[in-house]
């Protein structure tokens, strides 16, 4: 694009998470939008600072001196918009993952219908669901309010009846949660989000107004059929802004300073996964991971439809002993390339529970930590996916869920020493089927382009069309039943010069195909014995043109689940010659 | 770089807030003496309630119901007042079943507040009161020696010191505990075994300061019903030596462990106070430091978990170490003289 046709605004990105604070410098270079430099600072949110100020001006400060690009004025505010002598930038986001979850009561009336959907909603952000109230919700009264006094919630989702449906059982809700707010300490009431029938929204606001705030979106059950979670974003948004503002000094200098432009970081993730979607026009749906401190973020989109997870019990931060509730030490155990006792994996969860910000030193400290990533991130896929197919209306079971691209983001992805440990880390736990291809998000803008997508789109497209995300390769993954060993696909590779080269790949193997990064070139896939390599069926191939990325082109066929036998010892070899065989 | 910082110090002024976590009824006067199991505040954390229909329980119909009420909102009862009624000929009452507050009194339904066992909040500290928090809490000053640590399992308590570890990286044995050491607050160095733990229940102690526990023991050490407090890590991790000096130079004398879990957002972590006559220019801890050459730090992973040592050195750029991972590196050099890279965010400064 002519430099003419740009909107030559600059943008600083500011992302406030568990570990480390970022900023991000965007502008424009040779008539397109770059990301230009990154800043990082450890965050103060927590004490003694209690600030997320401190970080962010630290960041800045770095930034600063990377860049030489003053951004900070003499009163120590940020310079707001860029001034001609050049100093400051014209336009800030923000995001922010730092702050303990909020505590959530969801309520609703059916489990399985307006219950489940406002579940599914409050895991949309940074929240822990303390309890559900339904209306097959034997205890008494009492019990309820009990409960509702011993969680002391951040936000009550309230949900149920169709619209111009069921009303009285929404009233009995109402009256339970009504007084559970007038028995609570004013400072601490909860936040009420009410999504549910809209016949009855007056009715709702007098009953609880004079006690909380009641925000009101639209109904997330219109009726039975129709799930529209997204009506309730924005809602949410707001909540999560107001609840985390009462916990983290200088969030409200920086939702001033960003002039509203502040979301969560997940909600900045599933934003731009949801363009992504929109952009691409692919019927398998873009996929958005991130591996953090505070959360792993699971967002998938399609056809601008967006299902978002976020699961802070699956982190790599100071929750990670909640890991553990979900997945039982030989499951981290099965991931580690070598001989390890169950001890010695315990004892580096209570470490990186006590010091979430300390980094690996040892080889063996890293394979424990990328273990417990494959982990966080393989349970929340799972968690999420029965959603994803229902909210992305994807036909087929759980496995055939597919996605092209997938992009990752998050330090242990990010920082680890070998590309080959990150392709691997997705690869184990995402188990992609069919053909996909790997982004990663080395900057770790995903969140931030998110918000920014809302303040200058072209921005948001041209980083995204930039070298900032690394292609990490074309992945195929066939799916099917046959004995190790055996033949499972032919692979023709054609090169731009007319060289062909052929592979024949046995099923349980993981191969790098030799195309050079940037290269292109053109497959010609045959599955065998029947298997799906994602090309419209069981045992249909086709023709497919590639570009190279970091890894040309990975086949991984070493089957889906990944099957895991007893013997440890065969484990920590198997995983030693898959690590092996990503190595270039 | 802003800096880890744990308080591991001889002698200094210890302030502390103590807050409940809903309002409720400060219990001590500003300027008053306290010692560390002391309550301070309470309130009623978890409240049960009743909901009483009195048309159902006198006969009556909705419509009367308010009609018989013998309760105001706010009234105080107890178990067995009368709460409506009389109604007929039998003179039919509604009773209180418990003893609580009226929460709400209409529209036929009574809801009462039972009391329930007030949550209560110990001073954690000895000290001097220093301010009153509205119907939270207090702030608590005192002086004396300092440790704080990664773990502990809640409780607070005193006692006197009793030094059962030789050195820093000893194992506490059952044996070790003898009936001499009842209620007292034994220091060991590395728990691994779960007769330990039964040895110091059975005495039982009145508190236990370790230098690491295996993970194994964790659940056994939670139901204790003495402070366990962990200075250094969860594994077989040898006390760092600036602590170990520290509280074994004070055996016998009364050391109070406030083993209460370690919170980052507010900063509370489980500590060790011992308290000392204060004096003139005593030294209050810097609450946040950044990184600086000079600096006596703790090693906080692997390798050298819990050595000591200075800060002689920090590099420019990034370093990569021997897991491939990079970061900003500290040189240190540790107690015995080696010297070793290190990732900054791996040291926590002793302040």
């Amino acid at each position: 694009m002519p430099s003419s046709q740009v909107d030559a605004d600059s943008l600083l990105t500011i992302d406030v998470g568990g570990i480390n604070t970022r900023v991000a410098l965007f502008d424009v270079v040779d008539g397109k939008y770059r990301f230009l430099a990154s800043g990082t600072a450890p965050s103060t949110a927590n004490a003694p600072y209690n600030d997320i100020g401190e970080g962010i001006r630290r960041a800045l400060d770095r930034l600063q001196h990377i860049t030489g690009w003053n951004l900070v004025g003499s009163d120590e505010q940020l310079i707001i918009p860029r001034r001609v002598d050049g100093a400051g930038v014209d336009a800030v986001a923000a995001t922010i993952s730092a702050g303990p979850p909020m505590h959530v009561i969801v309520t609703g009336l059916l489990d399985d219908v307006s219950l489940e959907s406002a579940r599914t909603l409050a895991q949309t952000t940074y929240a822990r669901i303390e309890e559900t109230f339904g209306l097959n919700d034997k205890r008494k009264l009492e019990s309820r309010i009990d409960a509702i006094m011993r969680i002391r919630p951040d936000l009550i989702v309230i949900s149920g009846g169709t619209d111009g449906g069921a009303s009285q059982a929404v009233r009995r809700l109402i009256e339970v949660i009504g007084l559970g707010c007038y028995l609570m300490p004013e400072k601490q009431r909860p936040e009420i989000l009410y999504a549910g029938n809209q016949a009855m929204v007056d009715e709702v606001k007098s009953a609880l107004e004079s006690y909380c705030t009641v925000n009101v979106a639209p109904n997330i059950r219109p009726n039975l059929e129709v799930e529209q979670l997204e009506a309730a974003y924005p809602q949410l948004a707001t909540i999560f802004r107001r609840v985390q503002s009462k916990r983290l000094g200088g969030l409200y200098e920086l939702e001033t300073a960003s002039h509203g432009n502040l979301l969560s970081s997940a909600d900045g993730i599933g934003r731009i996964i949801r363009y992504l979607s929109k952009v691409y026009g692919s019927k398998k749906g873009v996929l958005g991971v991130d591996i953090g401190a505070s959360a792993t973020v699971i967002a998938g989109a399609r056809d601008g439809k967006i299902r978002t997870g976020v699961f802070p019990f699956l982190s790599l931060g100071e929750r990670s002993l909640e890991l553990l509730e979900y997945c039982s030490i030989k499951e981290i155990m099965r991931w580690i390339p070598f001989e390890i006792s169950e001890k010695t994996i315990s004892e580096y969860i209570y470490t990186k529970h006590f010091y979430p910000g300390s980094i690996p030193v040892l080889q063996q400290d890293l394979f424990i930590e990328q273990a417990l990533a494959r982990e966080a991130l393989r349970i929340a896929f799972q968690l999420i996916a029965p959603g994803m197919r229902k909210g992305l209306s994807v036909d087929g079971n759980y496995g055939a869920l597919s996605f092209e691209p997938i992009v990752a983001s998050g330090s242990v992805l990010t920082r680890a020493p070998k590309l080959s440990q990150t392709v691997l880390m997705l690869l184990d736990a995402l188990q992609p089927q069919g053909i996909t291809t790997l982004v990663l998000d080395q900057h770790q803008i995903l969140p931030s382009l998110g918000v920014a997508a809302a303040i200058n789109p072209l921005m948001a497209v041209q980083v995204l069309e930039s070298n900032t995300f690394l292609n990490l390769g074309c992945v195929v993954s066939p799916v099917g039943n046959a004995r190790t060993g055996t033949v499972i696909l032919k692979v023709k590779i054609t090169y731009e010069n007319g060289n062909e080269v052929m592979r024949d790949i046995q099923a349980g193997a993981l191969e790098i195909l030799p195309i050079q990064a940037g290269q292109s070139a053109n497959l010609l896939l045959r599955p065998l014995h029947g298997y799906d390599v994602g090309m419209g069926g069981s045992g249909r191939g086709g023709r497919l043109k590639v570009v190279g990325g970091e890894f040309g082109v990975i086949i991984d066929a070493r089957g889906r689940p990944l099957r895991f036998g007893s013997d440890p010892s065969k484990l920590w070899q198997r995983n030693q010659q898959w690590l092996k065989a990503l190595e270039r | 770089m802003v800096a880890n910082v744990a308080h591991v110090h001889p002698f200094t002024t210890i302030r502390r807030e103590r807050l409940l976590p809903v309002p409720g009824r400060v219990l001590v006067r500003k300027g008053q003496q306290i010692s560390a199991t002391d309550v301070v505040a309470e309130a009623s954390l978890s409240p049960q309630y009743i909901l009483l229909d009195i048309p159902k329980a006198l006969g009556i119909s909705s419509k009367n119901a308010d009609k018989y009420l013998q309760c105001k909102v706010g009234m105080q009862v107890v178990a067995g007042d009368i709460l409506a009624g009389p109604v007929g000929f039998t003179k039919r009452v509604l009773r209180a079943p418990k003893d609580g507050k009226v929460i709400l009194a209409s529209g036929g339904q009574i809801f009462l507040e039972t009391a329930s066992v007030p949550f209560e909040l110990k001073a954690g500290l000895p000290g001097l009161v220093m301010e009153l928090v509205d119907d939270r809490g207090v702030i608590i000053e005192t002086s004396g020696s300092l440790v704080q640590g990664v773990w502990g399992n809640g409780l607070i308590d005193f006692g006197l010191l009793s030094v059962v570890a030789s050195d820093a990286k000893e194992v506490l044995a059952p044996h070790k505990l003898t009936v001499s050491m009842k209620g007292a607050v034994v220091l060991g160095g590395l728990c691994d075994d779960i007769e330990t733990l039964n040895a110091a229940a059975s005495l039982p102690l009145r508190g236990l300061i370790l230098a690491s526990i295996t993970p194994d023991l964790i659940p056994e050490a939670k139901r204790a019903l003495f402070p366990i407090l962990v200075i250094d890590g969860v594994g077989s991790i040898p006390m760092n030596s600036v602590a170990f000096k520290l509280l074994a130079s004070n055996d016998k004398r009364e050391v109070n462990i406030n083993a209460e879990a370690w919170n980052r957002l507010s900063g509370d972590r489980p500590e060790v106070v011992i308290p000392l006559p204060a004096s003139e220019n005593m030294p209050n801890p810097k609450q946040s430091v950044d990184y600086a050459v000079g600096q006596q730090v703790k090693v906080v992973r692997a390798p050298y978990t819990g050595k000591i040592g200075k800060l002689i050195n920090i590099r420019q750029g990034m370093t990569t170490f021997q897991s491939g991972v990079s970061g900003i590196a500290g040189e240190v050099q540790l107690e015995d003289g080696d010297r070793t890279l290190l990732p900054l965010v791996n040291l926590e400064v002793l302040e």
